[in-house]
């Protein structure tokens, strides 16, 4: 009797009070046992699984299901008939569906390129010791809060022909007023603008971020080589942003191959973009063809040929995922 | 030593900067408070004028985009989905971070996946679910797709990592606490500042939400955001009112920023240096 109550004694039960019935004492240490190994194993499943849940509902499943439509002629809901790939050879014949893509990469290439290098000055010019310097950030960041349609709105009237200051300031400069939406590339230049408008201060301040965590000695033995400041940029600065860069363009390219509300709020709320189709961008033609003239298939082999792109893209990514986890630990 | 000597040049360049930044928002509120005539006048005017309260008025009072309706309906979505965000992402981020389970790793990486998958390109099978469900046209098909979000677990999880103590889980668990008690006691106090972060962007996200409300939801039940494209579309030309109706749109975010900017762009140089 002593020796089987000393081990409970050690860890930490009470003693049992006497007249206690003698078989119930080794299962409730059991029972909490198995509760808690129970709730050890299986607890971070469940923690998890909320999360998986609602997306496979509301994520993988309607993009898995788009990948089935679009082998569909399938046009109001629930009328359809199988048709292959057929929806893919008229989209890849498709001149509307190409000018989409050209505008689409097209308003990628001039909004992006602009972008990452003036993020990358902003960021060097606010890595320095500066007064006011929560001011400064937010300044930068504030477009970033502001909502695409009302980026849409705003610019919409900067870039009106008749009254838009923009055209008011090429005009007292002696330029000649431009009917920003009538031409491809100004229009593209428009929709690039409210892009980087938007975009570049938060790209500016995660490239803060990253060379805030460059190492200062690199600097200095720099400088003791006698490395100019703008050469010490070029050389150690960018070369060691890479990751981040490489993690910025990725997110922009995702951002962009996806471009809706600016151009669609810049064409007056019309999805053809433009009266020649100017500035329809990829994800315009699919909702064009999908919600306005309810060709789900077709409108479904566009979003999955879209997906496509951005795979292909984002494969390049997997090299970044892994630094991030990594980074992690 | 400092690196870039900081020269007036500097603060020119910054202060340049910054104008073009902040100069269509001041644009927007100036838009806001004249009358159209005034607007179009060239050279155009460049200070606020005393109009805003009748411009206000206009915008409510336009039945064509319900915009009260829509600002209520914003204000639900967008506390809901932050609400729900939080509670997924904290869940799931504490169990990454702390608990030991098979497939842990796998199952993170597939968590980053989903940050680089274009959700919005399920567009046509979603608006699909949402009609067979019934929910097309109502608030909760746009709350549905937006309750969870991979950057969420994925930043929580990144700051759960140090800013949870080890000790205190394994202290706690020796007190006879479930995992559950743990997260709620232990985990949650200690994650609130990556709380605050994660609920001031999603509710930034989901208020300026755009495609997906306006695929699923009629002009009888609109967001702010579609209540405004409603506007802009229809009236283009009446910019008084279109921008006080933009500026009413942005200021309850504007006002969020101004409170919390700090920890937001905390948030965001924090997320580049981990990346």
């Amino acid at each position: 009797m002593t020796i089987d109550s000393m081990p409970a004694v050690r860890t930490g039960e009470p003693p049992a009070p006497s007249g206690s019935p003698a078989p119930v004492r080794p299962e409730r240490p059991t029972w909490r046992t198995r509760l808690t190994r129970a709730d050890m194993r299986y607890s971070p499943y469940l923690f998890v699984a909320p999360f998986f849940v609602v997306f496979a509902i509301f994520g993988v499943f309607p993009l898995v299901y788009t990948g089935w439509v679009s082998l569909h002629d399938w046009h109001l809901i629930g009328d359809h008939t199988f048709v292959g790939l057929a929806n893919y050879v008229e989209l890849f014949a498709d001149p509307d569906f190409w000018n989409a893509v050209a505008n689409t990469f097209g308003i990628f290439l001039i909004a992006t390129i602009p972008q990452l290098l003036v993020a990358l000055m902003i960021a060097n010019l606010l890595n320095r010791a500066l007064r006011a310097r929560t001011m400064f950030r937010m300044g930068v960041l504030v477009p970033t809060v502001t909502s695409v349609a009302a980026v849409g709105v705003v610019f919409g009237q900067l870039f009106a022909r008749d009254v838009g200051l923009v055209n008011y300031l090429l005009t007292s400069i002696g330029i000649e007023r431009i009917d920003w939406q009538a031409d491809r590339l100004s229009s593209w230049i428009a929709i690039a603008t409210m892009v980087d408008w938007r975009w570049t201060g938060y790209n500016a301040l995660i490239l803060l971020g990253a060379m805030q965590a460059i190492p200062r000695d690199l600097y200095d033995a720099a400088s003791v080589d006698g490395a100019k400041p703008w050469q010490q940029f070029w050389r150690i600065t960018v070369p060691l942003l890479r990751p981040t860069l490489v993690f910025v363009v990725i997110v922009a390219t995702i951002g962009g191959l996806q471009l809706f509300t600016e151009p669609v709020i810049f064409g007056f709320g019309r999805m053809q973009g433009g009266t020649l189709g100017q500035f329809q961008t990829i994800t315009m033609y699919m909702y064009e063809n999908a919600f306005q003239r309810f060709q789900y298939g077709y409108g479904s082999a566009i979003a999955w040929t879209l997906f496509a792109m951005v795979v292909v893209i984002s494969l390049l990514n997997v090299a970044v995922v892994r630094r991030m986890v990594r980074g992690a630990r | 030593m400092r690196l870039w000597r900081t020269s007036p040049a500097t603060y020119l360049a910054l202060v340049v900067g910054i104008a073009l930044s902040v100069f269509p928002i001041y644009w927007m509120f100036v838009v806001a408070t004249r009358s159209n005539d005034v607007v179009n006048d060239l050279p155009p005017p460049l200070l606020p004028g005393g109009e805003l309260g009748a411009n206000v008025e206009r915008v409510f009072a336009n039945e064509h985009a319900a915009f009260a309706y829509g600002l209520v309906n914003s204000l639900v979505v967008a506390s809901v989905v932050t609400f729900a965000v939080v509670i997924f992402s904290t869940l799931a981020g504490f169990a990454f971070a702390k608990l030991r389970f098979r497939g842990s790793n796998a199952l993170l990486l597939l968590v980053i996946g989903t940050m680089m998958v274009p959700v919005q390109l399920g567009l046509i099978p979603l608006y699909m679910l949402m009609v067979r469900l019934g929910w097309n046209g109502e608030l909760k098909a746009v709350v549905g797709p937006s309750l969870v979000c991979g950057f969420g677990v994925f930043m929580i999880r990144q700051y759960a990592v140090q800013a949870v103590s080890d000790e205190l889980v394994e202290a706690a668990r020796v007190d006879g606490c479930s995992t559950f008690r743990i997260y709620l006691s232990v985990v949650l106090p200690a994650l609130r500042p990556a709380i605050a972060v994660l609920a001031l962007l999603t509710f930034m996200q989901s208020w300026n939400d755009f495609l997906w409300p306006y695929a699923v939801l009629d002009a009888d039940t609109p967001t702010v955001q579609l209540s405004l494209s409603l506007l802009a579309t229809a009236y283009y030309t009446d910019y008084a009112q279109v921008f006080a109706a933009t500026a009413l749109a942005t200021v309850p975010l504007l006002v969020v920023f101004v409170v919390f900017g700090r920890q937001i762009i905390g948030g965001i140089m924090e997320g580049a240096v981990k990346s």
